[in-house]
């Protein structure tokens, strides 16, 4: 369980960083918090020429917000995430999702971004950045390029990040007024993998029927997925929960693994679909009365 | 903070604080913290389990916070502040958390032990007045084969009155 011999390079600046990846591509690593790149490593799963080691730099860790959009820096660390006022106020549902990344002890060191580039099909805030049809935005030497969550993750630890790339942000669309937001997952134990998540938002109308949903889940394909779901929009959602469920399991195609199977899976994801759905309800309603 | 190139095999000078004082090892890049922790700087109650994050075992303090020194390297270490389990004793004295474990017999055979320790101390003070099902929440990150955890929990509830009660 030790690592194959690997160059250590950790650069002060991210011109730096791209400076070395763009001559080494594919022979680099990047490690941020390594809670997921250390045990490939130890397990030499990679086996890169070299290490570069960007968990300290200071440009890659700030959280703020500009217009409509939060940005946080790929480097901020999940623990801090948990604890910063904008990320609790302006995006509840990352709010809501973090607790259940990894364990107390690798929230102290995993960061925003390095779970974005793993790309873990199960993982909770490549899922949220996509329900909230959030940007990852990535450096090179030449260029900046931002790319949609949706187009982002492709596949179980695949993704559009080319090998001469750093993720530098996240771009999250802050949360509208009024939004109801719900996370649940169900894994074998506390913070192991999750077996299937869901996540929803949404915006009820005046009159109390729906008038936006945004609803996805993970760990049930290879990748988050966002269903369309717009279809239940001006429905009455004290009626929805059940179609929702099953519309969601029919447009899924669960994946089989050593954790669940596909069947076990779907039954999971119609669970939860409903759990989370009738959960974000309950909270736009609140939002709705609550006093101005 | 300056720009730092290593090569693959070379060893270089590592220096950092381990429980309050000054040290330096020797590590190659690809140097686990937990090894170099243990085979240079001689701090066995780092216990070393699975090597690849999951059991905990390995947990260390490094700048107030719990982490698993496997899933770092010695290199990326240089300057950090580290407390193992050694550095836990006030003097000679158990700790609260540490005399807490003792009465409520928290431990069998002890290997899981000194990394919970090191999670407890920062998890009490960011939250002092903790729930059984947030301990249980903090505990999920480590792995015990004996106790069944009932009475680690036990001890840590008990550790968290004692510490409010300025025991």
């Amino acid at each position: 369980m030790k690592p194959i011999a690997f160059d250590y390079h950790r650069p002060q600046t991210v011109p730096e960083a791209l400076a070395l990846i763009s001559d080494l591509r594919e022979e680099a690593a990047l490690l941020a918090g390594g809670m997921t790149l250390g045990p490939m490593l130890n397990m030499r799963l990679v086996r890169p020429r070299a290490v570069v080691d960007i968990s300290r730099m200071q440009a890659l860790q700030s959280i703020s917000v500009k217009g409509d959009v939060v940005v946080t820096g790929a480097g901020v660390v999940q623990r801090d995430a948990m604890r910063s006022d904008i990320i609790n106020r302006e995006l509840p549902l990352l709010s809501m999702a973090l607790p259940w990344v990894g364990h107390f002890q690798t929230r102290n060191r995993g960061t925003l971004g390095g779970s974005v580039a793993h790309a873990d099909p199960s993982a909770e805030i490549p899922l949220c950045l996509s329900i909230c049809g959030g940007t990852v935005v990535l450096q090179s030497r030449r260029r900046e390029r931002r790319v949609s969550a949706a187009d982002f993750f492709l596949g179980a630890l695949a993704t559009a990040r080319r090998s001469d790339e750093i993720i530098t942000t996240l771009e999250w669309p802050r949360t509208p007024p009024g939004t109801g937001c719900a996370f649940a997952e169900i894994a074998q134990r506390r913070g192991d993998f999750a077996i299937a998540a869901a996540a929803c938002h949404v915006r009820l109308q005046q009159d109390g029927c729906l008038a936006a949903l945004s609803l996805g889940v993970g760990g049930v394909e290879n990748r988050p997925v966002v269903i369309a779901v717009d279809g239940f929009c001006g429905r009455a959602p004290e009626h929805v929960g059940s179609d929702l469920a099953e519309h969601v399991c029919a447009n899924v195609t669960a994946m089989n693994d050593h954790a669940a199977g596909a069947e076990f899976r779907l039954a999971l994801t119609k669970v939860l679909v409903a759990q989370v759905f009738d959960e974000a309800v309950a909270k736009a309603k609140q939002h709705e009365v609550r006093p101005q | 903070m300056t720009t730092v190139h290593h090569v693959a095999d070379e060893r270089v000078a590592i220096a950092l604080t381990l429980n309050g004082q000054r040290r330096t090892g020797q590590a190659e890049p690809r140097m686990l913290l937990s090894d170099f922790l243990r085979h240079e700087l001689q701090a066995f109650g780092v216990h070393v389990g699975c090597e690849h994050g999951v059991c905990g075992a390995c947990t260390v303090l490094i700048d107030g916070r719990a982490v698993r020194s496997c899933t770092q390297y010695a290199v990326q270490a240089e300057g950090a502040d580290i407390v193992t389990v050694e550095g836990l004793a006030e003097g000679d004295a158990l700790n609260t958390v540490q005399r807490a474990f003792a009465k409520q017999q928290a431990l069998q055979c002890g290997f899981c032990t000194a990394g919970i320790l090191c999670s407890v101390m920062q998890f009490l003070k960011e939250v002092p007045t903790p729930t059984e099902a947030q301990v249980r929440d903090m505990l999920s990150g480590h792995l015990c084969r004996c106790t069944g955890y009932a009475s680690i929990v036990t001890a840590i509830l008990e550790a968290a009155s004692d510490i409010r009660r300025g025991l």
